[in-house]
């Protein structure tokens, strides 16, 4: 495990500086080629990772460590667990897909476009592997300049609305984090997260940081109230755009509660999980109704996200119900487990479904529902796929979907009956709006003459499709491969936050 | 292959999925032939395995219970996937390859010239496969995963057609329909695993006793036995995949996809997931007196209210549908008096008379060119002899005539509730009982329409209709056969030992028990059966059917004209699904609108993000106002403050 190269910061560097070599290479014949060559070695050394990968210890693995900004004590200190691996591998795989998706479509400043994506991958990956907060805090905002310039280079007509909206959205949230971070500095002496975690914090401390780190990531995940950006982001921004927001930047929220809300603030976590969980709900009733009146492909999917979501931030915060009605603690590794794999495969489920939005988009120019109507009369095996993903929006078991819905569902039982009561309803509104959805879209007669000139997928997208629904369905049949890569940091969060810093 | 083992089920369980996946992603590179060829292999391997799981289990007293593979690990719980094979498997696994293969075979004729010819044939060996894993599992996780496989597929070939309006309909309302079961199912599911630790059904069960000894708090300040909670949530979703009142609405409307898939998924197999389901949780349901009532009293309803809806349809498969719904409740009624045996015997000999009836109707609408109405059908007996012979077979079968399978497991559903004791069972009695007349009126209000009376068909230019090919009337005689013989089989299987530790029944519900100490061989049955109500009621039925469309055929019309009023309420199906359509579909739809409208763009983006700045130019805007420099409003606004801060005081 202790490698003796830096494979994490090769897997954080390669695609930053190939991305700039694409850039000042300008756009030539050999942007595309070179773009996919460096995003799939990035893959490549990303798997790296989790072959070498050792799961039977909670402790960060491929640690690299060395000063920075020494005046400071600001450290390049880079590590992963449990937690982080998966989710690095995931933005691997959806910067791939992201590059091929944009083959064709783009046509306009191509470099400048996959370099976007690939420092953006870079970027990232290094937010998940940094240990230094100040380290974390620079990527974590660093990683928003490419993604505002995708949306405001290549997104629609009311882009820059779009953005100003998430700009102010996720900026109201940094600040937060970055005072919590100096306030921890201030107590600790370090920027080492990992002392973070070890620190005695009053119950005050505790619920001033909580709220303030909450702040920051539940506009990243996005929680009801503050996810009112996603959907005007989605809309705007162009697919890759919206595959990368889908796939990586809601997970960074996740990840980020997982990192530092629990271990940080334990006591605060559970004297406050009633805020989160019942935030959660609401993301997964209430915008599941809302999902299902919306007339637009890409504002119906991403509430379905949001939706989706919850079951994370619910997962996570759910723990604490669990440890108080039952002895064995296997119902709260299930909820966490299942929060992280409803991470992943939401990764999945939402890039493809967001490149189907992208197929259709990039023939007809537009996303209402109802300009659509009997696609699969001239899209036959687009259709299989738009209803196979569909289906595994909607949480169908076999697929990478079902999972983590399923886990978390489960547990959730195990904290409140009512709970686990409202999360359930997914099970019908989640198909309510997937499926209306394809019924509007995907099936009937052929509803106008743009439909009826419509010409199925091209290899190019077959494979992006088909690759995205086999690791779906893999994930799906057999997701102990996933899952056992994170138990160990799961019970060691389990136990960290089962002892009280008071 | 003379000991269980996992190759032997594997291959069982795995060879209509390849079949499936075969046909489904080359289907078109391979050819219609090959398509069918290759998934009837798979249906075929599976049958023929079936069989000797079957002989193997019954015969050699075998069982079957092992992990194939770990799905996850989540701390000390272990969810895998793994098969159980006991004699209730043994019996399903026969009765779904049995009755698929018929299927299969069928629709070669039936689907010839249909453009989705392969992915007919992909889809409904994918529904074997799924129904397959739904029977075989030996725990929770993995029957969701089946019962929701079959949903999906079930989904898929209603709206086959996807090109009618009417098709990706009632697919959407089938899958919604039946999501609102699995709601309640992954719930109890979620239950049985927070109270028994595992979702193995063998641990599951051993907990039984400490489950039911359990209470839970839903709602503040009452106390719920879990094992009731459990099983009610568990039963729904039973409620839903065997349609049961109110989660009924989706079956009649099944009906738009092909025929073939009615019979297979709509009749004989799919629907009695949630029998089956209950039967093999026995262990629990045994428990709970309150679970057991409420699911006598639920199947009870339907088999008495469905019937009623099955003498106005003049869709022939639409009134095949509500004889279903109605045979359902039979069913469910019998699990609600612990006569488990009973309606797992009346799913079978159901699985393979309804699958008669709904091919032998497939046939009849093939030989007069997709003509569903009954009204334009009659006097086919003549052109159709096959399909009239063992469509009589199959009515037969259905109304109880005494010595056809229908008459075993129906009287003996009827004999149970009749012993039983617990809460409804006197109701659960009348409903039944009066369901056989009902049930014997609609069978033989449609036998005689379609096969006797006047020709009313269009006979599209002289072309009379002629029998159907053999593809269809091998499967018909096929059916045929053991819809009069597979009654012989009560003896074993309702009141000996067939079903041994697969179905549990506590001494004080065991109603079979009792009526097998009066049980005297087959001869005895029928011969006791003759002097019961339910022959009688059947015989009425007939009787009434033949006057009322053979003889008197004015009369119908003048009874509908006198009861309009009922006959309107049975024509609005009770009023089902208008209410769905506006109170819970338009419901939702609103709630989202005003959710959106008014929570995201009105308060969220409105008031709190786009607001914020405007916010600060309103305070401001308000605070001018206030310092307008008149002294009477500084005075007026002292004297307001005054009065305020005394009321405060002195109140």
């Amino acid at each position: 495990m202790f490698v003796d190269y830096p494979l994490l910061s090769l897997v954080i560097w390669l695609p930053i500086l190939g991305g700039f070599a694409i850039l000042f290479n300008g756009d030539n014949a050999m942007t595309r080629p070179l773009s996919l060559i460096v995003s799939l070695l990035t893959l490549v050394l990303s798997i790296g990772l989790y072959i070498d990968f050792d799961m039977s210890t909670h402790e960060m693995q491929f640690v690299e460590h060395m000063p920075w900004v020494p005046v400071f004590d600001i450290n390049y200190y880079l590590g992963i667990d449990g937690f982080s691996m998966p989710l690095i591998i995931l933005t691997a795989f959806s910067t791939v897909i992201v590059v091929i998706a944009g083959w064709e479509v783009i046509q306009d400043r191509v470099a400048q476009y996959m370099a976007a994506f690939l420092v953006m991958e870079g970027l990232m990956i290094a937010v998940f592997a940094a240990l230094d907060a100040i380290l974390f805090y620079v990527f974590f905002e660093a990683m928003l300049i490419p993604l505002f310039l995708v949306i405001g280079i290549w997104g629609g007509p009311n882009k820059v609305y779009a953005t100003i909206k998430f700009f102010l959205y996720t900026f109201f949230g940094s600040v937060f984090l970055l005072l919590s971070l100096l306030y921890l500095r201030h107590v600790t002496g370090s920027f080492d997260i990992l002392e973070y975690h070890q620190v005695s914090l009053s119950m005050t401390e505790q619920t001033w940081l909580l709220l303030a780190i909450l702040i920051a990531f539940a506009v990243k995940v996005p929680m009801w109230p503050v996810h009112t950006w996603l959907p005007d982001a989605h809309v705007e921004a162009p697919t890759g755009g919206s595959v990368i927001l889908a796939a990586i930047t809601l997970k960074i929220g996740g990840y980020g509660l997982l990192r530092f809300a629990l271990p940080i603030a334990p006591d605060a976590s559970m004297a406050l999980d009633w805020l989160v969980i019942s935030l959660s709900l609401i993301a997964i009733v209430y915008i599941g109704f809302v999902a299902l009146v919306q007339s637009d492909l890409k504002k119906l999917i991403a509430y379905s996200s949001i939706a989706h979501m919850g079951f994370v931030t619910m997962g996570i915060f759910i723990v604490f119900g669990i440890f108080a009605n039952s002895a064995t603690g296997s119902g709260a590794v299930l909820a966490v487990e299942g929060a992280m794999v409803q991470m992943i495969s939401h990764g999945f489920i939402a890039a493809a479904m967001f490149l189907c939005v992208g197929v259709l988009y990039d023939r007809m120019h537009t996303r209402e529902i109802a300009h659509y109507g009997g696609v699969i009369n001239t899209m036959p095996v687009f259709a299989g796929f738009s209803v196979f993903f569909a289906m595994a929006n909607a949480g169908l078991p076999g697929t990478s979907g079902f999972v983590g819905e399923f886990m978390v569902i489960l547990a959730a039982f195990q904290a409140n009956f009512w709970y686990a009561f409202l999360a359930a309803t997914t099970l019908i509104l989640g198909a309510a709006y997937s499926l209306w959805m394809i019924k509007r879209v995907v099936f009937g007669e052929v509803s106008n003459d743009n439909v009826a000139t419509l010409k199925d997928i091209n290899r190019r997208e077959f494979w992006m499709l088909a690759s995205l629904a086999i690791i779906v369905l893999v994930i799906g049949i057999w997701p102990a491969p996933l899952i056992e890569v994170m138990h160990s940091s799961v019970e060691h969060l389990l136990t960290q936050v089962s002892q009280s810093k008071l | 292959m003379d000991t269980l083992n996992q190759p032997l089920l594997l291959a069982l369980a795995l060879a209509p999925l390849v079949g499936s996946i075969i046909a489904g992603l080359f289907g078109s590179r391979i050819g219609r032939q090959w398509s069918h060829r290759v998934t009837i292999l798979g249906v075929a391997v599976a049958f023929a395995l079936s069989v000797i799981v079957f002989k193997l289990v019954i015969f050699e007293g075998q069982s079957y219970n092992a992990q194939v593979y770990q799905w996850l690990q989540a701390g000390s719980l272990s969810l895998e996937v793994g098969f159980m094979v006991d004699s209730l498997t043994a019996m399903m696994m026969v009765v779904v390859t049995f009755v698929s293969l018929m299927v299969h075979i069928y629709t070669i004729a039936y689907m010839e010239e249909d453009d989705g010819y392969s992915r007919f044939f992909s889809y409904i060996s994918l529904f074997t496969f799924s129904m397959l894993m739904l029977v075989m599992a030996n725990n929770f996780m993995q029957l969701f995963f089946g019962w929701e496989a079959v949903g999906l597929v079930s989904y898929l070939l209603i709206g086959f057609w996807y090109k009618k309006p009417t098709a990706i309909y009632a697919n959407l309302k089938a899958f919604l329909v039946n999501r609102v079961g699995d709601f309640g199912f992954l719930l109890g599911i979620a239950g049985v695993l927070m109270y028994a630790g595992s979702l193995d059904y063998i641990e599951v069960f051993g907990q039984a006793n400490t489950m039911a000894g359990q209470t839970m708090t839903i709602f503040e300040g009452y106390e719920w036995s879990v094992m009731t909670v459990v099983c009610i949530l568990l039963f729904i979703g039973a409620m839903g995949k065997s349609a049961q009142v109110p989660l009924h609405v989706w079956l009649p409307d099944s009906m738009e996809g092909p025929t073939p898939i009615s019979a297979l998924i709509h009749a004989a197999t799919m629907v009695t997931a949630g029998i089956f389901m209950v039967a093999r949780m026995s262990p629990l349901y045994e428990l709970s007196e309150t679970a057991l009532s409420f699911v006598l009293v639920i199947g009870a309803i339907t088999a008495l209210f469905m019937g009623f809806l099955g003498l106005i349809q003049n869709d022939i498969k639409r009134v095949i549908a509500y004889s279903t719904l109605s045979q359902l409740g039979y069913m469910t009624v019998a699990l609600g008096a612990s006569a488990y045996a009973a309606g797992i015997f009346h799913l079978m000999t159901h699985a393979f008379f309804k699958a008669l009836l709904f091919l032998g109707a497939g046939s009849v609408i093939m030989a007069l060119h997709h003509e569903q109405d009954i009204r334009k059908m009659g006097g086919l007996k003549k052109y159709m002899p096959i399909t009239y012979w063992t469509g009589l077979i199959g009515s037969l079968a259905l109304i109880g005539f005494p010595g056809f399978a229908g008459f075993f497991s129906k009287d003996s559903i009827i004999e149970a509730v009749h012993a039983s004791t617990i809460a409804g069972s006197d109701f659960a009695y009348y409903a039944v009982l009066s369901g056989v007349f009902i049930t014997a009126l609609y069978s033989f209000r449609l036998f005689f329409i379609v096969f006797h009376g006047k020709e009313r068909f269009d006979s599209h230019g002289g072309h009379a209709p002629h029998e159907s090919p053999i593809t269809v009337t091998l499967p018909l005689i096929l059916l045929a056969i053991p819809s009069v013989f597979a009654g012989l089989l009560i003896g074993d299987m309702v009141f000996g030992d067939f079903f041994g530790d697969a179905i549990f029944v506590a001494a004080e519900h065991d109603v079979l028990a009792q009526l097998g100490t009066h049980y005297h061989g087959v001869i005895g049955f029928i011969t006791h059966g003759l002097q019961t109500p339910p022959f009688w009621l059947a015989m009425a039925g007939v009787s009434t059917a033949y006057y009322l469309y053979m003889v008197n055929t004015e009369l119908p019309a003048k009874i509908q004209k006198a009861f309009n009023w009922v006959y309107r309420i049975l024509e609005n199906k009770y009023g089902f699904d208008s209410f769905n359509e506006k109170v819970f579909a338009g419901g939702s739809r609103l709630i989202g609108r005003i959710l959106w409208k008014g929570g995201d763009q009105a308060i969220i983006d409105g008031a709190m993000v786009n607001g914020s700045a405007k916010t600060i130019g309103m305070i401001s805007k308000v605070v001018r106002h206030i310092q307008s420099g008149y002294l009477y409003h500084y005075a007026f606004a002292m004297i307001l403050g005054v009065w305020l801060l005394l009321t405060y005081f002195v109140a």
